[in-house]
C-alpha cells in the first residue's frame, strides 16, 4: 500500500504538472538512459562477484573523456569509444588488484573513485563549457507516429535506443544463455564454477572490464547527450545512485531499469516544481537523491520476497539476492 | 581398474598424503576409511583434479591420468561428490544441472529437463526441476550432483563423507543407488570415518592413518580390526551407566513456535538433573526450534518455559546463561566460535577469568593454555578456530563451557567427528551429567541417540510423534518413527 503510493506519487505529480504526459514520459526515459548503461554495466560486474565502487568517479572520467574525445575529433563515435576505454581501464585495475594482488575490492574501488574524480577535473580543464558535437536525433519512422508511445519511446536518438536494447539483451544473456548462467555461478559460488570447468579468473576479468566499458558509455551518454557538455564535477553523485539502484534492483535487469526510470521521473518532477517553489531552487535539484534511496528502502520490505515464494515466475524478479561471493577474492586451484 | 601409486602431498610441514597406494576394481564399491585428518579428502581431491600431488601416479584402466583441474578429471571419467555438494543455492535444480555441461550458447532447458527427469526416474529420485537448490535437503542436493556427474559420463564416482547430514531414508536410497551403479560397472569410492557404513556398503576398503595406508581389507571384517587399523589401538566404547535423577531442571509446557518452514506445535518436555534426553527427527521437524526455545534464543508463540521453578519464557538469552543454561550449536564456526579470533581471545570473551574494561590478557592466556591442554585441543593459544579440525573445534567449545552448568543443550554434538573424538566428547558430557547437569541434545545419528539418551523424543512435522525409553528401543524402530511411520 505504502509502496504503491510512494512509487506512484511522483508520476501522479508529474502528470498534474506536466499535462502532456507523452512528452514528459519521453523526457524521463531519455534522462534515465545514461544511468541504464551504468547500472546494467555494474550489474554485470557484480554478478561476476566484483564490486566496482569507483562508479561515481568512473562516470565523471568517462563523461569527460567522451566529451573530450568528441570535441577533439569532431566525432561522437570516437567520444563514446574514448569513454568506454577510460572506464574499462579503471575496471581492469580493479579486476587486476582483486584477482592478482588479492586486495580488498572496496578499498581499491574507493581509492579509484577519488583518483578518477580528480583526474576528470585535471584532464577536463580544456573542455569546460566548450560547445561540441552531440548525439543526433533519430526518429524511428512509422513507430514515431504511434500515439503516446511514439513521443515517449521512438523520438529519441541511438544512445537512448541502445539503452532499451541493453536491458533486453542483459536479461536474455543472464537467464537464457550458457555464458550468462556461468557468469552468475562465478559470482554466486566460484568453487562450484571452478569444479565445473569454468575459469573464474577469466570470467571476472572479462565481465569486470565489460561492465566498466558500459559504465563508460553511460558517462558519454551524459556528456554527449543528456547532460550535454563538460564542467568539473559534471555528473557527480549519479554513480552512487547507480550503485544503490543495482543493489535495490536486486541485480535483475528489469528491476534495475525500473529503478533508473523512477529516478528519472523524480528528477523531472524536481525540475517541474522549480517554478512552483522558487524559494526551494537550491534544494529541489538534490531532492531526487534522498527520495530515491528512501523509495528503494521501502520497496525492499520483506513482503516482496514472500510474494516471490508464491509466484514462481516472479521469483527471479523479486528475489533481490546479492551474488553470494560479491566482493570476495577467489583462489583458483 | 583405478590405481593410485605412491601419492605424496605435503602442506608445509604436514604430510597429508605420504606415499599412498590404492587399487580399486571397476564395478566395486571401495571404502576409504580413516579418522578426521587422516588424509582421505586430500587423496580424493588429488584424484579429482582439485589439487595436484607433489609426486605419484594415477592409472585409469592402465592408462596414466594427467589432470590439472576438476573439469579435465570429469572428462577423463572421474567425478567427486563433495560432502556439501557444490551447488549454487539460488539457482534452480535445472540450472544447476545445466551449469558446466557442454550446452550450446543459448541454453536448451527442455532437453536438459528431459535428461534430468529420465535419469532421476532411473534411480527413484524425485525432483522439481524448477525448485531452487536452496529448498533441497542435503540428501537431495547429493542426488542432483550424482545425476549431473553421471550425465557427464563419469565412470568413477567418489563420495566424500556423504552420509553426514542426510536422513536415514535418504541414506538407504543413496546406498541402493551406489549398489546399482556398481552393478552397472561403475567404480565407486566411498570415503567415510564411519565403520558401520564401510561395513554395510563396501566390497573392499583401504584404511588411512596420518597420511599412510595402514591396511587393505576385503569386507566383511570385524570392526575391532578396522578400529585398530584406523587408530593404531583398540577403542572400547564406554559402558552405559545411569545416575539417579534429581529435581526437574527445565520444564517446557505446550510450546508452540511457528517458523517459515517449521511449525512446532504444542510440545512439552521436562528434563531432570542428571537426565539425558535425545531429540530425534528429520531435519526441520521441530527439534532444533525446541532447543532454541529452551536456550532462550527464540521466544515461543505460546507455552511456558520454566527453569528451576522460575518462569523464563520471556527472558533474554543472557538471563538463560546467567541461570546455568548452556547452548552448543551445530554450526560450530558460525554460531559457537568467532573466525579470526585466537583461542586466547575466545577465553577473554567468554572464559571464567573475570574481565573488566581492560582485558586481562595474562589471565585469559593462562586459562586458555590450561583448558586446551586439559581438553587436548590440538592447537595453540594463538590458533584461530577455522584452523582447527571439526573435532578440535568441538573440544574448544567444551573447554569454553562454564564450570557450572544446570542445563546443557546441544545440536548434533558429534556431527563430522571420528569415533575417537566422538567418544571423548561424550565422555566429557557424561561427566557433566554425573554432576547433575540435565542434558538435551538433537542428533541424526541413531546409535548416538540410543546409546546416550535416557529418553528419546521423536519429532515429526513439528510434533512429538512418540517418546521412547532408550534402553527398550532399537535403531530400526527409531528409524521408522523418524520417517513418520510406526513399524508394521
Amino acid at each position: 500500500m505504502v509502496l504503491g503510493l510512494l512509487a506512484a506519487a511522483p508520476l501522479v505529480i508529474a502528470l498534474a504538472i506536466a499535462g502532456d504526459l507523452d512528452v514528459t514520459t519521453g523526457t524521463v526515459i531519455a534522462g534515465a538512459a545514461p544511468l541504464i548503461y551504468a547500472t546494467i554495466g555494474e550489474t554485470i560486474t557484480e554478478k561476476a562477484g566484483v564490486v566496482n565502487l569507483s562508479l561515481d568517479g568512473s562516470l565523471l572520467l568517462s563523461a569527460m573523456a567522451g566529451f573530450g574525445g568528441a570535441f577533439m575529433s569532431g566525432s561522437v563515435i570516437v567520444g563514446f569509444i574514448a569513454a568506454a576505454a577510460a572506464s574499462a581501464l579503471v575496471a581492469l585495475i580493479i579486476a587486476y588488484a582483486s584477482i592478482e594482488l588479492r586486495l580488498n575490492q572496496i578499498a581499491v574501488g574507493f581509492v579509484l573513485f577519488l583518483l578518477t574524480t580528480e583526474l576528470s577535473a585535471l584532464l577536463g580543464g580544456p573542455f569546460v563549457r566548450e560547445p561540441g558535437p552531440s548525439v543526433p536525433n533519430l526518429e524511428i519512422p512509422i513507430l514515431a507516429d504511434i500515439p503516446f508511445l511514439g513521443k515517449a519511446l521512438f523520438q529519441h536518438n541511438l544512445s537512448i535506443y541502445g539503452s532499451f536494447l541493453l536491458i533486453a539483451v542483459a536479461y536474455w544473456f543472464f537467464y537464457r544463455t550458457r555464458p550468462g548462467l556461468e557468469l552468475q555461478a562465478v559470482g554466486e559460488r566460484p568453487e562450484s564454477a571452478f569444479a565445473r570447468g569454468i575459469s573464474v579468473r577469466g570470467a571476472r576479468y572479462f565481465y569486470t572490464v565489460l561492465g566498466g566499458a558500459l559504465v563508460g558509455i553511460g558517462g558519454a551518454a551524459f556528456s554527449l547527450d543528456q547532460k550535454f557538455g563538460w564542467s568539473e564535477g559534471h555528473v557527480r553523485n549519479f554513480g552512487w545512485i547507480a550503485l544503490a539502484i543495482v543493489i535495490f534492483g536486486g541485480w535483475h535487469p528489469f528491476r534495475v531499469a525500473l529503478g533508473c526510470y523512477l529516478f528519472g521521473a523524480l528528477q523531472v518532477v524536481a525540475l517541474k516544481l522549480q517554478p512552483v517553489f522558487p524559494g526551494l531552487s537550491q534544494v529541489l535539484p538534490i531532492l531526487p537523491f534522498p527520495t530515491m534511496i528512501l523509495t528503494l528502502v521501502v520497496i525492499n520490505r520483506p513482503g516482496f520476497r514472500a510474494l516471490g515464494d508464491r509466484f514462481a515466475s516472479l521469483r527471479k524478479f523479486l528475489a533481490s539476492e546479492p551474488p553470494a561471493s560479491l566482493g570476495t577474492n577467489f583462489e583458483q586451484g | 581398474m583405478l590405481e593410485l601409486i605412491d601419492i605424496h602431498k605435503h602442506f608445509g610441514p604436514v604430510r597429508a598424503n605420504d606415499g599412498v597406494t590404492m587399487r580399486v576394481e571397476a564395478g566395486t564399491i571401495h571404502g576409504l576409511l580413516g579418522e578426521n585428518g587422516a588424509g582421505k579428502s586430500t587423496l580424493m581431491k588429488v584424484l579429482a583434479g582439485f589439487i595436484s600431488a607433489d609426486s605419484g601416479e594415477i592409472l585409469l584402466g592402465g592408462e596414466p591420468l594427467e589432470v590439472s583441474n576438476p573439469k579435465e578429471s570429469v572428462t577423463a571419467g572421474i567425478g567427486l561428490l563433495h560432502q556439501d555438494p557444490l551447488l549454487c543455492l539460488p539457482f534452480s535444480v535445472l540450472e544447476n544441472f545445466m551449469l558446466g555441461r557442454p550446452e550450446s550458447f543459448v541454453l536448451d532447458p527442455d532437453t536438459a529437463r528431459t535428461e534430468l527427469e529420465d535419469l532421476a526416474a532411473r534411480f527413484d529420485f524425485q525432483f522439481l526441476a524448477d525448485a531452487t537448490a536452496r529448498s533441497l535437503t542435503v540428501g537431495e542436493r547429493q542426488q542432483l550432483e550424482i545425476l549431473r556427474l553421471l550425465s557427464l559420463g563419469v565412470r568413477v564416482l567418489i563420495l566424500d563423507e556423504p552420509t553426514t547430514a542426510i536422513s536415514a531414508t535418504q541414506r538407504a536410497l543413496l546406498f541402493a543407488t551406489l549398489r546399482k551403479l556398481a552393478e552397472e560397472g561403475m567404480t565407486v569410492i566411498f570415503v567415510s570415518h564411519k565403520l558401520e557404513e564401510i561395513d554395510e556398503i563396501c566390497d573392499t576398503a583401504t584404511v588411512l592413518r596420518a597420511g599412510q595406508v595402514t591396511g587393505e581389507v576385503v569386507l566383511p571384517v570385524s570392526s575391532s580390526e578396522l578400529v585398530s587399523l584406523m587408530f593404531g589401538k583398540a577403542i572400547i566404547p564406554e559402558e552405559r551407566t545411569d545416575v539417579d535423577l534429581g529435581e526437574p531442571v527445565v520444564d517446557l509446557r505446550n510450546i508452540t513456535a511457528i517458523e517459515r518452514l517449521v511449525r512446532l506445535q504444542d510440545v512439552s518436555l521436562t528434563a531432570r538433573a542428571g537426565e539425558v534426553i535425545g531429540l530425534a527427527g528429520l531435519a526441520g521437524s521441530g527439534q532444533q526450534t525446541m532447543l532454541k526455545v529452551c536456550a532462550g534464543q527464540r521466544k515461543p508463540d505460546a507455552g511456558t518455559v520454566v527453569v528451576h521453578g522460575e518462569d523464563v519464557t520471556r527472558s533474554s538469552y543472557n538471563h538463560h546463561m546467567g541461570i546455568g543454561v548452556h547452548w552448543l550449536p551445530a554450526d560450530r564456526l558460525g554460531e559457537g566460535l568467532v573466525e579470526g579470533l585466537s583461542v586466547t581471545e575466545h577465553f577473554a570473551l567468554a572464559g571464567d577469568t573475570p574481565q573488566g574494561f581492560v582485558v586481562d590478557w595474562a589471565g585469559a592466556g593462562e586459562e586458555a593454555a590450561t583448558k586446551i591442554s586439559h581438553f587436548s585441543v590440538k592447537g595453540t593459544t594463538e590458533s584461530t578456530p577455522e584452523s582447527l579440525s571439526g573435532g578440535n573445534q568441538q573440544r574448544l567449545l567444551l573447554a569454553m563451557m562454564p564450570d557450572h552448568v544446570e542445563l546443557l543443550l546441544m545440536e548434533h554434538p558429534t556431527r563430522g567427528l571420528d569415533i575417537e573424538s566422538a567418544e571423548w566428547v561424550w565422555h566429557q558430557i557424561l561427566e557433566r551429567r554425573n554432576d547433575g547437569t540435565a542434558i538435551v541434545f538433537s542428533s541424526a545419528d541413531l546409535d548416538e541417540l540410543l546409546r546416550y539418551s535416557d529418553r528419546i523424543l521423536v519429532f515429526f512435522a513439528g510434533r512429538v510423534l512418540r517418546e521412547l525409553v532408550a534402553a527398550d528401543a532399537d535403531a530400526e524402530e527409531l528409524g521408522y518413527l523418524i520417517g513418520g511411520k510406526e513399524r508394521e
